[in-house]
């Protein structure tokens, strides 16, 4: 072997097949990895000791009950928004308006809440939030899909620009009805009628976006492997030319499943308004449209696997979060850590796709 | 009455950060990245140069360097926004990973970066000032020609400007003739058209991109120093430089792929962000919220003007993100 | 010529891809001066071995040496060093730059870009050679052949001593062909030695000095061109004697089935890709189609199936009791409810007709997942559909579960003509079908078309080998440029008129 010496030291290649449990291992070492790293540099910063470090962030997600259950429905928002992404990336469709959608379900609902309180029965007012903020969602999320099924618009910068409309449009809405005048803020709104408020089941606020969230995982799962629209969502996503072949209408797909997408975002608008919130500001959704697109992406579009996923990353954001309170620091800790986590899970996937090769010396050649 | 000439410096200001971020976002698509992280490299080469200049402020107290005071950000800048180029090449490239992906997780964390350390240096450090304002490095990266003031409105319009502003009008002219007149910038158009036949050819497709994309992250990082140095007078606060990582990306689209072009097209997007402070409402300040909102519709109609028009040559590159292995059959 | 030092020697070349071999211990010598034929059927590792020389691939194991000095080919950089150059069977051309730009692309010589006076170099190897290009014409706007025309200067361009050339008359005319074989002599007479990889035969009888032939990754024999019949050739290729002809049972009561009258179409950039064609495909029998790639077959096929729309003329089916019926702007899904059942190959296989990602089973369910009421999809019959043509077709699969991109490009395509049969139609449109099949699978889709053309069905055959097209075919219509050049007897036309007509609309003198 005269030429071993210039082989190249790694050589890469696909890996036809890997096994579930080491596809999980690979994963499951990628997120300790990233979370020793994360203990690091937050030892780093606040010159405590590592050990610590997780300790604030598990009491900052579990410390307590209320803990607990503001966790849960943090958890909760972000799944129903991943949920609600996840048929349109399926697609292929690249859905960053995720925010601008969820805000306008805010605004729909908030809208009728704010003009339409005391003109109807508590339970109607409630139908007309929930249809206004279904409508409000789908509108967002209709007009970039009509320009990409017709002219192939670029959806990516699309969306995302119909989020800072979304925003500007609530900024205006907010100094519009600002309460009280001056304060430039919608503050709670109905807080003592409650009118349009959802009822708490079992005196906790927070229990029915969980319901919800669950039963939305669900169906989604159902939705997306078990159903002909699920079906077709899939071919389109992965082969267009394919998906004209057989008759699959491309446009109507398209379109169809955004309108779900942004439906659910409505929803999620809704539930933020009606059940948790009860108010509207510009940052309602805060970024959640952009969490969910990776919480759906890295579990590769599962419902179940995006429950996982979005705790992975709430418990970050929330574990961050406590750390900066205790020390004073601001939020975005939690942004720096979120990052940390992502590259790691995101890089990981190289192990699960490709094998690595290193050169072997020329003893071993020979023997 | 509109004031042209009051109008047109403020579009120029406003337009820099966006032409970085175009300039450096064109030469990272040319080589068939699409750096969706852009966003967030531009808040990190931001908060780089403020550590930089912060601490040297800090260090040097009254007797600062012109030099120096300029070099340090400058070159914490460029460091930040390349660190950040190699976690996204070393993901893409090297890693082969999603490039919406990998760039949204950069943009988070990149944004956490600059908004973290833009509200905790003060504490970090133990300094005892109460915010994070660099006038004195400001003075020196913005100023102007001496004799500017007194050209009336020409030099208004055309000099009244720091350096970087030029930096960055010289960067996009270098940039277009690159790509377009000499060997490398046929090379790189080749690895971002078809990296399997550049590679053919015997150009180093890995390196390519590498390169591209770190010295493109670096470009847009300078449009994060010029924001905060220049055009903020140096005072950062938290999301002020808000989406205009975004809106340099929308330009990439806007101008087919041409430094050139961007030039204009970037100072236009500048003049759209600040028309709202021109347009007369009164008192009415729901109505100005509303104006803000124009910039994104315009790049939306901008976005379907793009797509209507299917001329070859102004495509993106045909292999934008697409991760490429030679050994794919 | 046994006492020369090859110039180019490969020792026991390895190569596997996971749990695939491509290439286990072959060897292979080539002279100064000479053409040497590597020959083997699709699938034979004859691509992989040149991958390797040209630095595509790294071999596992084995050695290379050229000019008896062994060598190690890392990147395609190194094999330009060593004067080795590759004509890939897909070109490597980038599409929106110019034949020059294309051509001096990655070279690192010294001083700036000066493409005036690489343009004048070209139009010198040029006219050394016989070559025709404009140098600063767009590669989107030539034609295959031109593509690669571009494709040999840029070898030569680059100095290069020993070309590789995989499957280059794939995609020409026999007149095409036989000009490139021109070119290859002048190279040969210019000391150039040329490996061409084909499986044609008759190719490497005309243009070969010696071949080397390659079954299943093995290195089988090398021969002198000289003292090698066809038929000794075939077998050391196949393995075992094969016989050589295609049946062509006579057409049972042929009926029109399908009409086209004056159709014209035009893509969505507004180029014309087929005018004023008019035929009709019968029952029973099957109508070939000959041209070159890309001059409206896909459209054709396309706008009977009703995935593409055209601008003017109609197309009917016509049902066994004479009734016309307008297939044109009818929906897709319609139309092959009809029975019309539409099975194209293209060149990247799983473009159009299989979902890659999906495994067998889901691939079926493509055709069948409306039927039934509810909004849930039936997984059993498509199921038990997957495991019939596995079973009947011979589908070389671990199971039904298996995504269709990790099967062999036969498999896939066995795959997809099987789920395309299996819907029993009455109309049977196929491209391609044997694109890139071995001969046993290649006689065994032969076998099928013929079977469905006994059951009555019309079948329209899109295919690229002339000869196979000659043989298998009732009658042959030639597209030229989008429109009908001809339309033959199967049994009685000629591969040079085929050629001519395919060139030229109406056949007649070529240039």
């Amino acid at each position: 072997m005269t030429n071993t010496a210039k082989t190249p030291l790694v050589h890469i290649t696909r890996r036809k097949n890997i096994a579930w449990y080491r596809a999980w291992i690979v994963r499951i070492i990628a997120v300790i990895l990233a979370l020793i790293l994360c203990g690091i540099i937050t030892t780093f910063v606040v010159h405590i000791n590592p050990i610590e470090v997780y300790k604030t962030m598990i009491s900052g997600n579990f410390g307590t009950a209320r803990k607990v259950w503001f966790m849960g429905q943090d958890l909760a928002t972000l799944l129903i928004i991943s949920l609600a992404l996840a048929p349109a990336f399926r697609m292929r469709f690249w859905n960053l308006g995720g925010d601008g959608q969820a805000l306008m379900g805010c605004f729909g609902a908030s809208a009728v809440m704010i003009l339409c309180s005391g003109s109807m029965p508590n339970w109607l007012l409630l139908i007309v939030m929930f249809a206004a903020a279904i409508f409000c969602g789908m509108l967002w999320a209709f007009v970039p899909a009509f320009f990409k099924a017709r002219w192939n618009t670029n959806e990516t910068l699309f969306t995302l620009m119909m989020n800072y409309l979304a925003t500007q449009l609530i900024a205006f809405f907010v100094v519009v009805w600002e309460n009280p005048k001056g304060s430039s803020k919608i503050g709670i709104i109905n807080q003592r009628t409650q009118l349009g408020w959802l009822p708490d089941i079992g005196g906790n606020k927070y229990i029915l976006i969980i319901i919800v969230a669950v039963v939305l995982a669900v169906a989604m799962f159902i939705y997306m492997r078990y159903s002909k629209h699920g079906y077709e969502i899939a071919v389109v996503g992965e082969s267009e030319p394919t998906a004209r072949y057989v008759g699959i209408k491309v446009r109507k797909v398209i379109i169809r499943t955004m309108l779900l997408s942004g439906a659910i975002c409505g929803l999620a608008g809704f539930m933020m308004v009606a059940s948790t919130n009860h108010t509207l500001t510009t940052t309602l959704v805060g970024g959640r449209g952009f969490t969910g697109v990776m919480v759906a992406w890295l579990a590769k579009f599962n419902p179940f696997f995006m429950i996982i996923t979005s705790f992975i990353l709430v418990f970050l954001g929330r574990g961050a979060s406590e750390i900066s309170t205790m020390f004073g620091f601001n939020d975005s800790f939690g942004s720096i850590l979120t990052g940390i986590i992502l590259f790691f899970i995101i890089g990981c996937e190289f192990f699960l796709n490709y094998e690595l090769h290193f050169r072997k010396s020329a003893k071993k050649e020979v023997a | 009455m509109f004031d042209i000439v009051a109008f047109i410096p403020r579009a120029v200001i406003q337009g820099i950060p966006l032409l970085y971020g175009c300039v450096g976002e064109t030469i990272t698509e040319k080589s068939g990245n699409l750096n969706l992280g852009t966003p967030g490299i531009m808040y990190v080469g931001g908060i780089c140069g403020v550590i930089g200049s912060f601490v040297y402020e800090q260090k040097a107290g009254d007797h600062m360097i012109g030099f120096l005071a300029i070099a340090i950000p400058i070159l914490c800048c460029l460091i930040g926004s390349l660190l950040m180029g190699l976690i996204y090449c070393f993901l893409t490239v090297t890693l082969r990973a999603n490039q919406n992906v990998t760039g949204l997780a950069m943009t988070t964390f990149g944004v956490g970066i600059g908004n973290f350390f833009g509200g905790s240096l003060i504490k970090l450090s133990g300094a005892d000032v109460p915010s994070i304002a660099l006038s004195k490095t400001h003075a020196y990266i913005s100023a102007t020609l001496p004799f500017a003031k007194n050209l009336g409105w020409f030099g208004k319009i055309f000099l009244s400007y720091g350096f970087l502003a030029y930096a960055a009008i010289a960067m996009a002219i270098i940039a277009a003739i690159t790509l377009k007149k000499t060997r490398v910038g046929l090379n790189l158009r080749a690895v971002g058209e078809s990296p399997a036949t550049a590679d053919a050819a015997g150009i180093n497709v890995i390196r390519y991109k590498y390169v591209a994309t770190c010295l493109g992250a670096m470009i847009a990082g300078l449009g994060g120093l010029y924001y905060v140095m220049d055009f903020a007078s140096g005072v950062w606060s938290n999301d002020a430089f808000g989406d205009r990582g975004w809106l340099a990306i929308a330009l990439v689209i806007f101008t087919i792929w041409r430094p050139n072009i961007a030039i204009f097209a970037s100072i236009l997007f500048g003049g759209l962000c600040i028309l709202h402070m021109f347009i007369p409402s009164g008192t009415n300040l729901a109505v100005k919220e509303l104006y803000k909102g124009i910039p994104y519709l315009v790049t939306i109609i901008v976005l379907i003007f793009t797509s209507l028009r299917n001329k070859r040559e102004n495509q993106p590159p045909a292999s934008l993100g697409l991760s490429y292995f030679r050994e794919d059959r | 010529m046994e006492n020369k030092t090859p110039i180019l020697k490969l020792k026991d070349i390895t190569k596997r891809f996971g749990d695939i071999i491509a290439n286990e211990k072959v060897c292979l010598d080539v002279y100064e001066g000479e053409i040497l034929a590597l020959l083997g059927e699709n699938g034979s590792g004859k691509t992989t071995l040149m991958n390797m020389i040209s630095g595509i691939y790294f071999p596992d194991e084995g050695e290379i040496m050229v000019k008896g000095q062994p060598v190690s080919i890392a990147k395609p950089e190194d094999a330009f060093n060593l004067g080795i150059g590759m004509i890939h069977q897909h070109f490597k051309l980038v599409d929106v730059l110019t034949a020059t730009e294309n051509i001096i692309l990655g070279l690192k010589e010294k001083g700036g870009l000066d493409l005036k006076k690489a343009a004048e170099r070209i139009k010198e190897i040029c006219d050394t050679y016989g070559f025709e290009i404009d140098p600063n014409q767009k590669i989107y706007n030539m034609s295959v052949s031109q593509k690669q025309t571009v494709e040999i200067v840029k070898v030569l361009y680059r100095g290069a001593d020993i070309l590789i050339l995989d499957e280059p008359t794939a995609v020409l005319t026999p007149q095409e062909a036989e000009k490139l074989f021109n070119v290859l002599r002048n190279m040969k007479k210019d000391g150039k030695s040329v490996i061409i990889i084909t499986h044609k035969l008759n190719e490497v009888m005309e243009i070969s000095d010696r071949v080397t032939i390659l079954r299943k990754g093995h290195y089988i024999c090398d021969m002198e061109t000289k003292s090698a019949s066809v038929q000794a050739l075939t077998d050391a290729m196949v393995g075992h004697a094969v016989e050589l002809n295609i049946d062509r049972p006579e057409p049972v009561d042929p009926k029109p089935r399908i009409q086209v009258d004056h159709l014209t179409v035009r893509s969505q950039d507004g180029v014309l890709k087929l005018k004023d064609v008019s035929f009709t495909a019968n029952s029973g029998e099957i109508l070939g189609i000959a041209g070159i790639a890309g001059n409206g077959q896909k459209e054709l096929l396309e706008a009977i199936a009703g995935l593409q729309p055209a601008e003017s003329g109609d197309i009917y089916f016509i049902e066994e009791d004479g009734s016309r019926e307008e297939l044109l702007g009818m929906d897709p899904l319609k139309i092959a409810g009809m029975g019309v059942s539409l099975s194209f190959v293209p060149e990247d296989r799983l473009g159009m007709g299989l979902v890659g990602n999906m495994n067998l089973a889901e691939n079926m369910m493509l055709r069948s997942f409306r039927k039934g009421r509810g909004v849930f999809t039936d997984r059993k019959a498509p199921y038990d559909l997957a495991e019939h043509v596995v079973e009947e077709l011979e589908v070389n699969t671990p199971s039904v579960f298996t995504p269709v991109r990790k099967l062999s490009g036969g498999n896939v395509q066995k795959v997809l003509v099987g789920r395309e049969i299996a819907s029993a139609p009455t109309v049977l449109l196929t491209a391609y079908a044997v694109r890139g099949l071995d001969i046993n699978s290649s006689y065994m889709i032969y076998d099928l078309i013929n079977k469905q053309k006994k059951r009555g069905v019309a079948v329209v055959y899109v295919g690229e080998d002339l000869d196979v097209l000659l043989e298998l075919c009732d009658r042959i219509l030639v597209l030229c440029d989008g429109q009908v050049s001809g339309i033959l007897d199967g049994k009685t036309a000629q591969k040079n008129e085929v050629g001519l007509m395919m060139t030229k609309v109406g056949g007649g003198e070529a240039e």
